[in-house]
């Protein structure tokens, strides 16, 4: 039988790959946004998995709000790729400082 | 070792492996596609877990709405992908040093106390239900506020990402929506004087 264990390991293993993505991919906003992404689902399918071996529906309703404001959180980061690209023609983290002090 | 965990097993390696092409490709787009492989047998393994509705819902709008989002975003910009990649080599031993040390520790912990707990019976069929009824009588009653809020939310993601990328050139030709409706009459329309013509008489020779 599938345990709770099988469920969290696939997420935390997700998980560590998301962060080793961002890790060496720190130059490449896309590769980052899509490591968040992994991200989250790596924390979905800890949610799911919780909500199903403690039988209680506010995990997976979790995981339906998880799913709303991520989608939002993409739409309005990709949005800000597309003017970023726009005004700087590059979308490498070094060359965008002009934050820097 | 049922059929279901051979399943399982199936699965979690696709969505690992799918995950770290993520990661490690050069092309976005291959990178885009291999996070449509792992969200889709991510899906699968939810399904394993009684969780239908939600990885229906994942496919739909995940695979359908945001993957498409991210493949159009990455296609229309024409990246030099050379810059973007320096760096990858001297990073990784430090990326895959804490990724396993992070995942040693996570394993650790579930291990101690997850291993041995008892399955239980699916608590949607438990309660004679499916699991989209199971999940709306939460969603509907409990976290109705928390609903409403959500669907705020993507109101607000719409209303800052379509200014963020709406651009007026200049020189196009373009609809004003707000000067069309507060048009009056008077300037579409003008009535002109004019003399009634008397039948039988030739008219007046205009220049």
């Amino acid at each position: 039988m599938i345990t709770l264990a099988h469920f969290l390991t696939l997420g935390a293993v997700l998980f560590c790959i998301a962060v080793a993505g961002i890790f060496i991919n720190r130059k490449n906003v896309i590769t980052l946004l899509m490591a968040i992404e992994l991200m989250l689902l790596a924390v979905n399918t800890n949610f799911i998995a919780f909500s199903r071996f403690l039988g209680d529906a506010s995990g997976q309703v979790f995981v339906f709000f998880i799913l709303t404001v991520a989608a939002a959180e993409s739409a309005i980061g990709l949005a800000i790729l597309v003017v970023l690209f726009r005004n700087r023609a590059t979308i490498n983290v070094t060359e965008i400082d002009e934050l820097k002090g | 070792m049922s059929f279901e965990l051979i399943c399982f097993y199936a699965f979690a390696a696709i969505t690992a492996v799918a995950a770290l092409a993520v990661v490690s490709v050069r092309n976005p787009v291959h990178a885009a596609l291999c996070l449509v492989l792992t969200f889709f047998s991510t899906a699968c393994t939810w399904l394993l877990a009684d969780a239908e509705f939600l990885a229906i819902a994942l496919v739909l709008v995940y695979v359908g709405a945001v993957m498409v989002l991210f493949l159009f975003v990455v296609m229309m910009l024409d990246l030099d992908l050379d810059p973007l990649r320096e760096g990858f080599v001297r990073a990784l031993p430090v990326g895959v040093l804490v990724a396993a040390a992070m995942l040693v520790e996570m394993l650790a912990l579930i291990g101690v106390r997850t291993m041995h707990l008892e399955p239980t019976p699916d608590p949607a069929a438990a309660a004679g239900l499916s699991n989209t009824a199971w999940l709306a009588d939460a969603l509907f009653s409990r976290f109705v506020l928390p609903f409403e809020v959500a669907a705020l939310i993507l109101t607000v993601a719409i209303v800052a990402a379509i200014p963020l990328t709406l651009r007026h050139r200049v020189g196009t030709k373009t609809q004003n929506p707000a000067r069309q409706v507060e048009v009056t009459p008077g300037e579409r329309v003008r009535l002109v004087k004019m003399a009634p013509a008397v039948p039988g008489t030739p008219p007046e020779s205009t220049p």
